[in-house]
């Protein structure tokens, strides 16, 4: 498939980082998601939700997110996609500096990260084709391409047959699946999904999750947050444990522990 | 440069898919812009139709010279041109004492004895210079320079002002000019008030749809691709309004013409404002939907943007 400009492989920039912490070296690394010392508190004098909260995501991760409700995850995600800004400390996501982002420059980078939201998010008077066509439809691709594009996203979802229905003509499972199939159709190399299975029975909430498995096995990075400890316990990835604003264990293959 | 066409299409598309999906919102906005661009349109038509009245009445008043016999060629050119560098004259006709008896003659062409009368003498009219003024209630400087001994002396009768109509007239002329300014400052209220309530009802579709707003932002939608819709949905219901308007006049200029036919109500006089009505129809339509246009993108413009802006401060 052929990518539009947008897709540059900005992504895989190398770039530096000066490690102030400790003996200040010069480090080179090639990471997806860098937080350094990141606080945010929303209003002056209230208790900060993250707390200089330091993470490293490499490119093509499935990092699982885990913590009770208020512990900081939504947060720490609403700082990735820009809904929020944070109070002080680094973000630096595919090579994008945070600090040096313009507000018009917000929807291009919007672009390049897959969001998949618990509420799914699906816009109501648009069809399932339409609802995946639209992220494409605004970054300007010929309707001919998008025609060829979209089905294979939804067949990669397992949505086949069903571009026509309108939203609320599908089960949440299968809601959540075409929320996903609108966040991978261009391709981003981050796919972050918050809470995608909270609001569904297991059974649907499984088939969400090997949908992400899938496209984490395509190459995309992968952030999740859950509070499902049976599919954390099944996943075998990568855990990060927030609580109070901070970040308590960071294990790989890990399960569920709070 | 093609995906900016590509972009520029999809959403003047979307803003015309979004305006048949919306269809019950759109024809309360659009009943609302309806009433207003009619008012618009009834009042421009009675104020140019007023207009056409005053100018009509005053262009029937003129200032009538009569001059003496003896006055030389030389005497009567002098005049004329100091006449016509007057301020407030815009024609000065001359007419010899031969035209000014032709004109009585076809004035009197039915009292056939009365044109024997006359030309039985040697012809008693004067010759006569007719003075239109430009603005009739300001014919004092007029006055004045007639009334001077060198301009008088010439004179065999003291000047005619139009007669005895200049009175009525000076009422008429007060009267609809009154009314002009009173259809002028309605169209002002009733536009104003308009705008207001068409913003409300726009903010209103828009309020309702702010959550799908959110999501596009989330999605990574720039602010022209969200925006876009919703000012080409209101771009359509001002240009449809617009028409329906211009059909409404249209229509009622139809139902009263079997009514009323040519007659005038009071002062208004309904011929004239449907001839007017018939010829201007391009432009009044043009400026119907001009305005129509401007309400609509306008307003959707300033509901828009108070969900458009992002929270990063």
């Amino acid at each position: 498939m052929k990518l539009i400009s947008l897709f540059k492989p900005i992504l895989n920039k190398i770039w530096a980082i000066r490690q102030t912490n400790p003996a200040s070296q010069h480090v080179i690394i090639k990471l997806m998601i860098l937080l350094d010392r990141v606080s945010k508190t929303y209003s002056r004098g209230s208790k900060p939700s993250l707390d200089r909260v330091s993470l490293h995501v490499e490119p093509k991760e499935f990092v699982i997110v885990v913590g009770q409700s208020g512990a900081g995850k939504t947060t720490l995600l609403k700082l990735l996609t820009r809904e929020e800004r944070q109070t002080s400390g680094k973000i630096i996501v595919g090579g994008i500096d945070y600090d040096k982002l313009k507000d018009r420059e917000i929807p291009l980078l919007r672009r390049k990260i897959g969001v998949v939201f618990q509420d799914f998010k699906l816009l109501p008077n648009k069809t399932i084709f339409e609802n995946v066509a639209y992220a494409l439809e605004m970054v300007g691709m010929g309707n001919k391409e998008i025609r060829n594009t979209v089905p294979k996203v939804l067949d990669i979802v397992n949505l086949t047959g069903k571009e026509d229905r309108m939203p609320v003509e599908l089960s949440g499972g299968e809601r959540q699946r075409v929320a996903i199939a609108r966040a991978i159709v261009r391709q981003p190399k981050i796919l972050i999904a918050d809470e995608p299975t909270g609001n569904l029975d297991p059974k649907h909430a499984w088939d969400v999750i090997k949908v992400l498995e899938k496209i984490n096995r395509f190459g995309t990075t992968v952030l999740l947050t859950t509070h499902n400890q049976e599919i954390v316990n099944r996943l075998k990835r990568r855990v990060v444990t927030i609580s109070d604003g901070k970040i308590v264990s960071d294990r790989a293959n890990a399960g569920y522990k709070l | 440069m093609r995906r900016r066409l590509i972009t520029f299409w999809r959403i003047i598309h979307t803003g015309m898919i979004n305006f048949m999906r919306n269809i019950s919102l759109a024809i309360a906005a659009m009943a609302i812009m309806v009433v207003t661009l009619t008012i618009v349109l009834f009042s421009i038509i009675i104020n140019f139709t007023f207009a056409h009245t005053i100018s009509q009445i005053t262009g029937k008043i003129n200032i009538s010279v009569f001059l003496k016999d003896s006055t030389t060629q030389v005497q009567t050119n002098k005049l004329i041109s100091e006449l016509k560098a007057l301020p407030n004259t815009e024609t000065v006709q001359y007419l010899s004492k031969a035209q000014a008896l032709k004109i009585y003659e076809q004035e009197n062409a039915s009292n056939q004895q009365l044109i024997q009368a006359v030309n039985e003498t040697s012809n008693p009219l004067p010759a006569t210079i007719i003075i239109k003024p430009i603005n009739l209630n300001n014919i004092q400087s007029i006055k004045t320079f007639l009334s001077k001994p060198a301009v008088s002396q010439l004179q065999s009768d003291p000047p005619s002002y139009s007669g005895q109509e200049k009175e009525a007239i000076d009422r008429i002329t007060h009267a609809t000019n009154v009314l002009q300014e009173m259809g002028v400052a309605a169209v002002v209220i009733f536009a104003v008030v308009s705008v207001l309530i068409i913003f409300n009802t726009i903010q209103m579709a828009i309020f309702n749809r702010r959550d799908e707003i959110q999501i596009m932002r989330l999605l990574g939608a720039s602010t022209w691709f969200i925006r876009g819709p919703f000012i080409v949905e209101s771009i359509i219901y001002g240009m449809l309004s617009a028409v329906i308007s211009v059909l409404i006049i249209n229509a009622s200029f139809q139902a009263s013409a079997g009514t009323l036919q040519a007659s005038s109500l009071g002062l208004l006089d309904i011929g004239y404002a449907n001839s007017f009505f018939n010829q201007r129809f391009i432009e009044l339509l043009l400026v119907e939907l001009g305005l129509g246009i401007v309400i609509g993108a306008v307003s959707s413009l300033i509901a828009t943007r108070r969900y458009l802006k992002f929270k990063t401060r």
